[in-house]
């Protein structure tokens, strides 16, 4: 490893750290803002991890989330909560292997289609389950509070930023960006397509029903429509696009001001927050094309011209 | 002093719908060779050259590299078994820099390496390739020649067993065309095995130490350039009758 590589071990294991201190404040409001971010911040990173080189725009994060809550959510009664977290992990793993090997062959606006499907058709039959064995919902009770959450999702987020940057550095991550490139090419030159796509596929899917697993306390009643709502995938998509999905930070520079938008409008216009979600999201698409990122390095390229210059 | 047989093609056809692209097409390359695939717009070249590398699996026939069977594998396995390839219209990675397009050859395909070691030798492989010095460049910043050039040194990063040049001369100008050709012999005086598919006369003069001629999907031809360029069959297949 280089010295560089040590700062930003050190620099982000800070950072997290600083996070940490959050509820330390008391402040009620923080934590459950805090729990809202740290949420989003590891669904908007897994994300990316796999749509950011590929592009390929997966709309299925309500699909794992869901499925995550709901492990919890049945599962507490037969074994302990801190089986249930890597257990979720593993059901989202094979759920998005499932998935990734029967459609990642198809491109762009198949795959998308296709995936806002799956979150839906899971939710479906999680509903005609349900109403088989007449329930309506389910009820998470333990002792956890947001604040216990916000570390267990903080937790998370370390290994989310750590497992991206290893892949960053890999073979395979070298190859999701020869992919994103061009797919032919990356045939050509030897690389499994399918399989480092489904690979990325698995771990994002995986992250989405670890973070499903922790939130569903939260919740304390979880039913399909709130634990599969397609607005979580949406919304997961806007914050990594507005931050970026070109460097690993870029969904965190999303996520938190979005986030903070977002209990903004939703505390003053509670009748209009999807019209104002689709008008975001059209504003980002129009004038932020790389996100926050992109910005970034758009400036820094014309500062380093202009020092060329001068 | 004639090598192995690197590629053989037994029979290869490929058809799409109701037209027969490649019509039982049979040669053999050997080891140091540098082969041309020539023949009037439409005649199967490409097509040819798409079986060979996997982009295509061939309708029937059988393809084989060194003796052990390739036909209708995946374009990784037969990358990765020693087929490089450029192609008609130049393809390169556009976020990446020079050296990372190169990089890309040398991760997965014939002969991998990574991290530092590969760095190295695709930067070596640009020195072949004249292109050292823009090493870090954009792709964007590049001139059409040298974008070649990166595709070409890309093909070249896996070490494969045979190159496949899909009119890798086409569209340069004069002075660009003697730099293109110059850099072929070159590739051509180090020994390698190269499939090339090519309409300029004078690379394929120089260059080919034999030539197969397709038209309309067929073989009509082989020999060496000077044999197949006076045949009167392969004159008619370019010109038409009346020439003949």
């Amino acid at each position: 490893m280089k010295r560089d590589d040590w700062n930003k071990l050190g620099w982000g294991g800070a950072l997290i750290g600083v996070a940490a201190l959050l509820p330390l404040t008391g402040d009620g409001y923080l934590i459950s803002l805090g729990v809202t971010i740290a949420m989003y911040t590891v669904l908007a990173t897994s994300w990316a991890l796999f749509s950011g080189p590929t592009h390929y725009i997966s709309l299925a994060t309500a699909a794992f989330f869901g499925v995550g809550t709901y492990v919890t959510g049945s599962g507490l009664d037969y074994m302990s909560y801190w089986l249930l977290l890597p257990l979720a992990g593993v059901i989202g793993g094979v759920l998005a292997a499932l998935v990734g090997l029967a459609t990642l062959r198809l491109s762009g606006v198949y795959f998308v289609i296709f995936t806002l499907g799956l979150a839906e058709m899971t939710r479906q039959a999680v509903t005609w389950y349900q109403n088989q064995t007449g329930h309506k919902g389910t009820y998470v009770l333990t002792d956890f509070t947001d604040q216990d959450i916000y570390w267990q999702l903080l937790v998370l987020a370390a290994l989310v930023f750590l497992t991206g940057w290893a892949i960053g550095r890999s073979r395979l991550g070298f190859a999701l960006r020869v992919i994103g490139d061009d797919e032919d090419v990356a045939r050509h030159v030897g690389i499994n397509t399918a399989m480092s796509k489904v690979a990325l596929f698995v771990v994002s899917g995986s992250v989405a029903a670890i973070v499903g697993a922790i939130i569903a306390p939260r919740y304390v009643y979880i039913e399909p429509s709130t634990a599969f709502t397609p607005m979580l995938s949406f919304q997961v998509v806007i914050m990594a696009l507005l931050g970026g999905t070109g460097r690993l930070w870029g969904p965190l520079v999303g996520v938190i001001p979005f986030t903070l938008l977002w209990e903004a409008i939703s505390s003053s216009f509670p009748n209009q927050t999807t019209l104002l979600l689709g008008l975001s999201f059209l504003v980002i698409v129009y004038f932020l094309p790389g996100g926050f990122v992109g910005l970034y390095d758009r400036l820094k390229g014309r500062a380093v011209k202009r020092s060329a210059l001068a | 002093m004639m090598g192995n047989t690197v590629i053989s093609l037994r029979g290869a056809t490929k058809q799409f719908g109701g037209l027969v692209a490649v019509d039982n097409v049979s040669f053999e390359v050997r080891e140091h060779e540098v082969m041309g695939l020539i023949g009037p717009n439409g005649s199967g070249k490409s097509t040819t050259l798409n079986l060979i590398s996997g982009a295509l699996p061939p309708t029937d026939g059988d393809i084989s590299l060194k003796g052990h069977e390739i036909t209708g594998l995946p374009a990784r396995d037969i990358a990765r078994k020693g087929v490089a390839r450029t192609f008609q219209l130049v393809r390169l990675l556009p976020s990446m820099t020079v050296i990372e397009n190169v990089i890309a050859g040398a991760v997965f395909g014939h002969r991998r390496r990574w991290g530092p070691a590969a760095e190295r030798h695709a930067m070596h492989v640009l020195e072949t390739v004249g292109l050292a010095e823009r090493a870090k460049a954009h792709i964007g910043q590049l001139t059409y020649i040298d974008t070649k050039r990166v595709e070409l040194a890309r093909a070249l990063a896996g070490e494969p067993e045979v190159l496949l040049l899909d009119e890798w001369l086409a569209g340069l100008n004069p002075t660009e065309l003697t730099e293109g050709i110059d850099l072929i012999h070159r590739l051509r005086d180090e020994g390698r095995t190269i499939i090339l598919v090519e309409h300029v006369m004078d690379a394929i003069r120089s260059l080919c130490d034999a030539c197969v001629v397709m038209s309309s999907g067929k073989k009509i031809a082989e020999g060496t350039a000077d044999e197949v360029l006076s045949d009167p069959e392969v004159i008619r297949a370019y010109l038409g009758d009346d020439d003949a």
